[in-house]
């Protein structure tokens, strides 16, 4: 009888620390979800920035200004312009 | 030594009376017999007070903020973006930094001292310090630590391309609810919900687990416009241009696919930025092309041309006898400032002769003529939900006297906005059917839509309004190199106050290539008032740019051969008012 209630009480104690720790470790799991969610919402924040950054910087205004003054370019004048028809056998000229 | 016996203490020997005994003894039980009460009422019977208690101290509800939608055009780039930014705000009371640390906090702010000593005196319990920071420059002032400083999480929008496209996108408020164009018209699309959840938290203040289910937010929905934003560049900056030039007092442009009637374009002068919205007036924020109807002149005459045909009344070729250039129609006259002789309908179109349309109107009834317009979508809102939206006037039938039915066919005694005007030449650019305008990018176009006119008919007035464009018509500023082309000018008188003031609104409405029409542009700028008023003069050379650009842009291939078109001021025809 002693020994069966020795072992009873073995068991318990065991399983009252595996309790413990499965909790510590779904707590630790749960810090390390939520850190990841956090990155990802600042993630999403950063790529909306970069979005907003990308247009400003590729806003028709600045790249017209570039290739007129920087560059140099311009549209092309009608002479200029040659067309390449796919069904002519004829080479462009 | 001598012991002391204590069991014969002398105080001992003495009994004492039983009752001091059971009084302790009941007195004792008594207290334990209240303490397990006391303790089975507040764990067993009213166990809510001290559970709500213990919650309180680590259970803590915190709201997740949804994101407004993004807006982009139709190729995905970004036209509209909320990131979060954060206001800086004070309790005045507790707030009281000393001289230096006001300096470093107007330092880091670029406020000045004492505009912030000024806020930090009020009365109120809660002032804005300054709002909108970047989330960095935010972090900066938590590090100064100021007692009584707070900061609160906000949504900026951000409008990329500013002016180019303010009037479609319109803006939001400080709340990041729409208050204007499509911000406004499709805000329950773009806006989120917010959600909560409720959690424990350590004593660092950091999550630990989860209590309740979360109540996910729900973040706004991206839109992706119909809008092309190159072509909508070009709309922009081709309509700034002329506006200046000319002097006008307003202006707009409207690029309509003529395949799937998707907006490509969409520009109003004036305009604003929606990024620094201080000082704005009702003027600038006024979407023109949608908001504002006005009386569009000879770009009219082609509807009724084709009302004609369609009825039988005339052919292409019929020939009008526009001699000697009045009509008189009651005590009205009706006049053309060039004689231009007999015209074949063709021709009436093509120099916009006044007279000759006017004879051809009233060979038709009025219902005839209202029904049409009625059908091509005028005097009714357009209803794409866009604020502000009006339909223009077109009066009942009923009440037309013969003057105004010849008025009308050369676009006076009827108003339309810009936007009406250009859905409507789709019946033209396309064979005789109006597709539904879509203010958002459709993946499954309809490829039919209402007919107004048969394919027959819509053939041949394009015919005719490619014949405006080239040397003999009104407008062969409107040629494009490589592409045909088909228009019509329009150049009205404003009314003011009731009668035609020497003010005028010149527009110009076409579609290329003709042979298998992609893109409508209609233009239209309000008083120009730089010794040219003339729709051909300055709508035409806009309509050119705009159309020539977006071709390119678009990759349609030309339909004509390369010849830039010589022309002398002999060719150009004036149109008649």
């Amino acid at each position: 009888m002693l020994r069966l209630n020795m072992a009873l009480i073995l068991v318990l104690l065991v399983c009252a620390l595996s309790t413990v720790s499965s909790n510590h470790r779904a707590r630790k799991l749960f810090t390390e979800l939520e850190a990841a969610q956090k990155s990802a919402r600042e993630l999403d924040v950063e790529w909306g920035q970069l979005q907003l950054e990308q247009s400003t910087l590729a806003a028709h205004v600045r790249i017209e200004n570039a290739a007129r003054q920087k560059l140099g370019m311009r549209p092309p004048a009608p002479g200029e312009i040659i067309t390449v028809e796919p069904e002519s056998g004829q080479p462009p000229r | 030594m001598k012991s002391i016996k204590f069991s014969r203490s002398p105080l001992l020997s003495e009994r004492l009376p039983v009752w001091r005994q059971r009084t302790v003894l009941v007195l004792l039980l008594g207290a334990f017999a209240a303490l397990i009460g006391r303790s089975l009422y507040l764990q067993g019977f009213n166990n809510e007070f001290l559970g709500d208690k213990g919650r309180a101290r680590f259970e803590r509800v915190i709201d997740i903020s949804a994101t407004r939608g993004r807006v982009t055009d139709r190729y995905g780039d970004v036209l509209a973006v909320s990131t979060p930014v954060r206001s800086i705000w004070a309790i005045p009371e507790d707030a009281q930094p000393k001289p230096a640390q006001a300096r470093a906090l107007a330092n880091l702010l670029e406020m000045d001292v004492r505009e912030i000593n000024r806020k930090l005196a009020s009365e109120k319990d809660f002032v804005y310090v300054k709002r909108q920071l970047p989330p960095e420059l935010a972090d900066r002032v938590t590090a100064l630590k100021l007692p009584g400083i707070h900061q609160k999480n906000e949504y900026r929008r951000y409008y990329p391309t500013a002016e180019v496209t303010a009037h479609v996108l319109g803006f939001t408020g400080a709340d990041d609810a729409g208050q204007e164009g499509i911000e406004l018209a499709l805000n329950n699309q773009l806006s989120g919900k917010s959600g909560s959840r409720r959690v424990i938290r350590d004593r660092r203040g950091n999550v630990v687990e989860d209590v309740d289910s979360v109540n996910q937010p729900l973040d706004g929905k991206d839109v992706a416009l119909a809008l092309d934003s190159k072509i909508q560049y070009l709309a922009f900056s081709h309509l700034k241009r002329a506006v200046t030039q000319h002097h006008a007092k307003a202006g707009g442009v409207v690029v309509l696919d003529a395949r799937t009637g998707e907006i490509l374009a969409l520009a109003n002068l004036p305009t604003y930025n929606p990024n620094n919205r201080y000082k704005l007036a009702g003027a600038q924020l006024r979407n023109r092309a949608f908001t504002d109807s006005f009386e569009p002149g000879s770009t009219l005459k082609p509807f009724t041309a084709a009302l004609a045909i369609e009825k039988g009344k005339v052919r292409f070729n019929t020939q009008v006898q526009t001699s000697p250039g009045r009509l008189t129609i009651g005590s009205a006259t009706i006049t053309d400032t060039t004689k231009h002789g007999t015209l074949t309908v063709a021709q009436v179109i093509q120099k916009s002769s006044n007279v000759g349309i006017a004879k051809i109107a009233l060979s038709m009834t009025p219902d005839e003529m209202w029904s049409m317009f009625d059908n091509l979508g005028f005097g009714a809102a357009l209803n794409l939900g866009f604020p502000g939206e009006v339909g223009g006037r077109l009066r009942p039938a009923k009440k037309w006297r013969p003057i105004e039915q010849a008025t009308m066919a050369f676009g006076h005694g009827i108003s339309v906005t810009l936007i009406q005007l250009a859905h409507a030449y789709m019946a033209f650019a396309r064979d005789g059917d109006l597709l539904p305008l879509s203010l958002t990018r459709l993946d499954t176009p309809t490829t039919s839509g209402k007919q107004v006119f048969s394919g027959q008919t819509a053939r041949e007035v394009r015919a005719m309004l490619e014949m405006a464009v080239q040397p003999g018509g009104t407008a062969p500023q409107a040629h494009i190199p490589g592409y045909r082309v088909a228009g019509k000018t329009g150049t009205a008188h404003k009314i003011e106050g009731g009668i035609y003031a020497k003010k005028y609104v010149a527009s110009f409405v076409g579609f290329a290539p003709v042979s298998e029409p992609r893109l409508i542009v209609a233009v239209m700028i309000d008083e120009p008032s730089n010794g040219k008023h003339f729709g051909g003069e300055v709508a035409a050379p806009v309509f050119a740019s705009v159309m020539a650009g977006s071709l390119r842009s678009l990759g349609v291939a030309p339909d004509a051969p390369l010849k830039p078109l010589l022309m002398t001021s002999a060719d150009t025809v004036r149109e008649e008012m």
